[in-house]
Parts: structure tokens; sequence; C-alpha cells
């Protein structure tokens, strides 16, 4: 109520070091996240990177839209857009179901040093960079002749009978980075679930034992249930990189005879982008990618309002 | 002492059998291909085009490591990676405090405001091309600038330490106040240090972030050698190894000409040593900050 009282100058004066600490940095991020989006003019030009001046290009309207959406490159976005979706579909699905089972799991381990050191080398992989784990990908997936286990594990047990050359069929593209995900972030995404399966109150585990429960009924009525709040918020937290699908493993490992499952949209940013001086074309292929997402993220924001969970915004 | 009490049931112990199991494999599945890679690494490389090196050499040789560190340009980018790191822990360390302990204060006029600023920037992306024009006019390519300068605060990482600041207890920050101690020194003096836990978790990924970048170099400066970096010359060295394995002879000559070392090694064995030299600084630091980071990701899972 005080507040009121004092006269917006007096407020600014009495508090410069708030303002000395934040303002700087406001400025610092109006400038690089908001100023960019004065280049999405250039979805609306047919931008010629010579001309300096901005309202000296060529205006176009929505041609640019409608030569990605329904026009003549429509093809190859349409098909980088389903491999974005389709890559980070799977690998959402596939991180998190398994990070919950063995967060299950790990929680069952009653050994402290083995569970300790479990965690350890699960989380190793996550302070890997992608140029590393890619590197370690490709020599895995390898002929047997060039380190790749993964050919002689399973000519070994009999599934196949001779090497598979895996990054050469585009149809286990898809797989490969779902697969590739998982290896380097398992670990690290069970950290956030052992904590919370930390909070549970035990005595709710002492009186399922006492009414007969075995460790199935517990983990399955009492385990799961008592952490689906932080699974639904990390749920919707990651509907936001739907089309984040990544670009380094892409990038990496995609090449001429995989490109058709491989390429993604960030990919077809590049270049058009940055490779051919395209940058009308890659600046609605990135307004498109924002716009779908942020639309997502809002849907599900509703929804979860709807069923009661927390909301995210 | 419950616990110790348990049944041994045979169902108990089955499970615990399979469980044990199933977590051991899972541990070989996951340090597997970097011992693999250690391994390869300090094989004589000729031997290694031989197949059959899996988690020891075969024929001990240092060569791979001594045509790595002779590389013309690994100095340059051991360095540039090196500084590259410091300076964007430091950069974010300091503004992300500063800006999170302005923004914790309920009193402050304009938290409201500039909160929305940043949380809205989590939420879209201007997109790469808009980014890079930016950078080119603000003459930042091909600059050191370009790798700390964009990365300086993250909004997500603002949160975290925001969320932080607001559980330490009002009385402490007051009774300092009494005293007649300013904004600076309240920060400095009494938040900063309870937020070490939270600070170092931060400090952890920023590094491990700006360490493993390979993006930046590749967009803004790779047509500066000077300022190239570990990761971007890691991936020089990983093309030229798939194109090799792609046309065996040939290419794998030529690449290994390009680095001086015809005949003597194989561009997968050098990239099996530098991918060594690259990730053993991180993977030797992790361990110990383990229970730092598993604190400050509960925080930051923890809705504002």
């Amino acid at each position: 109520m005080q507040k009121s009282k004092k006269s917006l100058w007096t407020l600014i004066k009495s508090q410069w070091a708030l303002i000395v600490m934040s303002v700087p940095f406001l400025l610092y991020r109006i400038l690089f996240s908001y100023v960019p989006l004065t280049g999405w003019t250039m979805a609306f030009q047919n931008y010629k990177p010579q001309i300096r001046n901005m309202w000296d290009q060529q205006w176009v309207g929505f041609d640019n839209f409608e030569n990605l959406i329904s026009g003549v490159t429509s093809n190859q976005f349409w098909r980088d857009f389903r491999n974005t979706l389709g890559q980070s579909v799977l690998t959402l699905i596939l991180g998190y179901v398994c990070a919950i089972v063995l967060s299950l799991l790990l929680n069952e381990v009653k050994n402290v040093p083995f569970k300790r050191i479990i965690q350890n080398i699960t989380y190793m992989p996550h302070f890997l960079s992608w140029i590393v784990v890619t590197g370690l990908v490709s020599t895995m997936l390898a002929l047997p002749t060039s380190g790749g286990i993964i050919n002689v594990v399973l000519m070994k047990l009999g599934f196949i009978s001779e090497p598979v050359l895996f990054l050469n069929d585009a149809s286990k593209f898809w797989g490969i980075v779902a697969g590739s995900h998982l290896w380097k972030e398992l670990g690290w995404n069970t950290i956030i679930y052992l904590a919370a399966m930390t909070a549970i109150d035990p005595t709710l585990y002492e009186a399922a034992e006492m009414d007969g429960a075995n460790r199935y009924h517990k983990m399955w009525h009492i385990t799961l249930p008592s952490i689906r709040p932080t699974i639904v918020i990390l749920l919707i937290m990651s509907t936001g990189y739907l089309l984040e699908s990544g670009f380094e493993i892409q990038y990496f490992l995609g090449r001429g005879v995989n490109a058709k499952w491989a390429e993604t949209i960030d990919i077809f940013v590049l270049r058009y982008g940055i490779s051919q001086s395209q940058y009308h074309l890659a600046t609605v292929a990135g307004i498109l990618k924002t716009g779908i997402s942020v639309i997502v993220v809002g849907f599900v924001n509703f929804i979860a309002g709807r069923l009661g969970s927390d909301k995210l915004i | 002492m419950r616990k110790k009490l348990r049944k041994l049931t045979v169902e108990n112990v089955i499970f615990t059998t399979l469980n044990t199991t199933f977590l051991l494999v899972l541990a070989a599945i996951m340090v597997y291909p970097m011992l693999n890679q250690l391994a390869v690494s300090f094989n004589d490389a000729l031997d290694t085009v031989r197949g059959g090196i899996y988690l020891w050499p075969r024929i001990f040789s240092l060569r791979n490591y001594t045509v790595v560190l002779n590389m013309s340009s690994i100095y340059a980018a051991f360095v540039n990676s090196v500084v590259k790191m410091v300076v964007t822990v430091v950069t974010n360390l300091v503004c992300t405090s500063m800006l999170a302990y302005a923004l914790s204060r309920n009193e402050y006029i304009w938290r409201k405001p500039i909160t929305l600023v940043f949380v809205l920037t989590m939420y879209f992306n201007a997109g790469m091309i808009p980014n890079y024009m930016l950078m080119r006019n603000l003459g930042l390519l091909g600059t050191f600038t370009v790798y700390w300068l964009p990365q300086m605060i993250s909004t997500f990482n603002v949160i975290v330490i925001r969320t932080y600041m607001k559980s330490i207890p009002e009385s402490l920050i007051e009774s300092a106040k009494m005293d007649g101690a300013g904004e600076f020194r309240v920060l400095t003096q009494i938040v900063l240090p309870l937020c070490i836990p939270t600070l170092a978790t931060i400090a952890l990924f920023v590094a491990v972030g700006s360490w493993n970048a390979w993006f930046d170099t590749f967009l803004y400066n790779s047509n500066k050698p000077s300022l190239t970096t570990l990761p971007y010359e890691l991936q020089n060295l990983l093309a030229s190894a798939m194109t090799a394995g792609r046309n065996q002879q040939g290419a794998s000559q030529a690449a290994a000409a390009a680095t001086g070392a015809s005949n003597t090694t194989t561009p997968a064995s050098l990239r099996a040593a530098f991918t060594m030299v690259t990730s053993i600084p991180i993977l030797v630091v992790y361990p110990f900050l383990q229970r730092y980071f598993v604190s400050g990701l509960t925080i930051g899972g923890v809705k504002e």
C-alpha cells in the first residue's frame, strides 16, 4: 500500500540498483531474440542479399509460402517435415517409456553403491557431444571389420546371416536417430523420476505390504501413480521440442542414399539458406516450424488445463 | 532396518538376479563404445583395419596420438575451446545471477514485464537464417565474440536461479539492508554464497554445452581457421573417415596424407584418438559434480 503513494520517479530512484542489474539484459534479450523477428519480412520478399535496405527488396506476398506448401519445393518440404515429426515422435516415445522403466528398475536396487555406479555410468553419454556420439554410432553400426559390434552380435545370435549396412538403409534411419538419442539420454532422463520416487511416503509401501501386495503391485499401484505428475509435466514440456528432432545427427550421418528419410526441416533450412542463399525459402520453413510448434504447445497446454493437470504457461 | 529384514523369498532372489543382470548389460552397452574407441586409439592403425579390436589394443601404439597432437589446427582448436568455455561460463554466471536477483525481488517495479519478455523467448525462435543475418549485421561473423555473446543468458537458467533465490528467507536480506548494505552487497555477500550448489550446476551445464558445441563454429566461423574449435576439427575428421569407409583405400590415403601421416595411420584411428582427447576432460570431471547436478535438475523441474 505504501507503493501507490510513492511516485514512479521516487520508486525508480530507490530501485536504481535493481534496474542496473536487469535493464541492460532486457535490451540484450530484445536485440538477440526479438530483433531477428524483423528478418521474417524476408519470407514475403524475393530476397537478394546484396540489397541492404529491407524496403528496396521485391515484395512477393505469400508466394514463398505457396511455393513451399504446394509449389515447386513442396515435395521436399513435406518430406522433411514428415521426417522431423517422425523422428522426434519415435525418439520421444522410446525415450519416455525406457526412462520410466529404467527408473523403476533402479528404484528396486537396494544396494546403494551398485546403484550409484550404474547411475553414474548411464549418465556418461549425456556429456559427450553429438559429433562424438555420431562417430560412435557409425562405428558400432559399421561392418564387422570396421568395428561394427552390432553386426557381430546379431550374427552370433543368429538374427542375421550376413552383415547389414545399417546407415545405407534409408528405412532404418528413424530408428537409428531414436536409438542414438536413447543411448545418449536414457540415464540422464531417469534423474528427475528417481528424485520424484525418493519423495514417495514409505508408509504407503508398508501399508501395501501388510495387505499382501507384491513387488509388481507396489510398482504399478504406488510408484507409478506417485510420479504421474512428473511424467505429465515432462511430457507437456517436451511437446515444445516436437519439431526440434535435432540437426547434428542428421547432418553427420545423413548421406545421399538415406536422405529420403534423414533430412529434417533444419537441414532444409541450412541447404536453402546458407548453401544456396535462398534466404526467403529458408525463412518460410523456419516460420512454419516455429508456428506449428507454438500451436502444438498452446494446444497441449489447453488440454492439460482441461484435464486438471499443471499448466505450463 | 526393515529393509535388512526383508524375506529372502524365491521370487525376490529371481527378481534381484534378473534386475542386476539387466542393469549390468545396460551399463556395458553404455560404456562399450567409448572403451572400444579407447582401445582403437592405442592400437596400431594398420592393424586395426584387419578388424577384431574390441576392448584391448592388439599392437600397442601411440602413433595415433602423436599424429593428432601434431595436427596444425589442434592447438588453436584446444585453446579456443578452453577460452570459449571459460568466457561463456563466467559471463553466464555473472549476468544470469544479476538478472535472476533483480527478478526475484518482489518490490521491483519492472519485475513482471521483464520476466514476460524473457519467458516468451522460450516458446519461439526467429530461426537459423534471421539469426545468421543478425550476426552478419552486427559484424560478428568470423569473430570470437559470436561464441559467447549470443549465449550470455539462458532464460531457463534465469528461472532456475530465481526460483532458488526466492526460497532464501526474506529476513536475511532485510536485516542486511537494515545494516546499510546496498543491493549489490546483498547479492554478492548474502544471496550468491547460498546459491553455490545451483550455480555449480548451471556452470557445469553451460561448460558442457560450450565445450560440445559444433554448430556455432560451423555456421559463423567456418572460414576462419584461427577460430576453430575441437568439435569442429573432430567433425572434419569424422567426415573424412566416413568417406574413407565408403571408398576404402583412395580416400583414406588422401585424408591421411592431408594430416601428414600417410601409411602410418587411418582416419578411423585418428578419429578414435581425437574423440578421446575431446571427451576425457569432461568425463573426468562429471562424476564429482553428480550431487550438484541432481539437485539442480530437480529444482529446474519444479514449475516456476
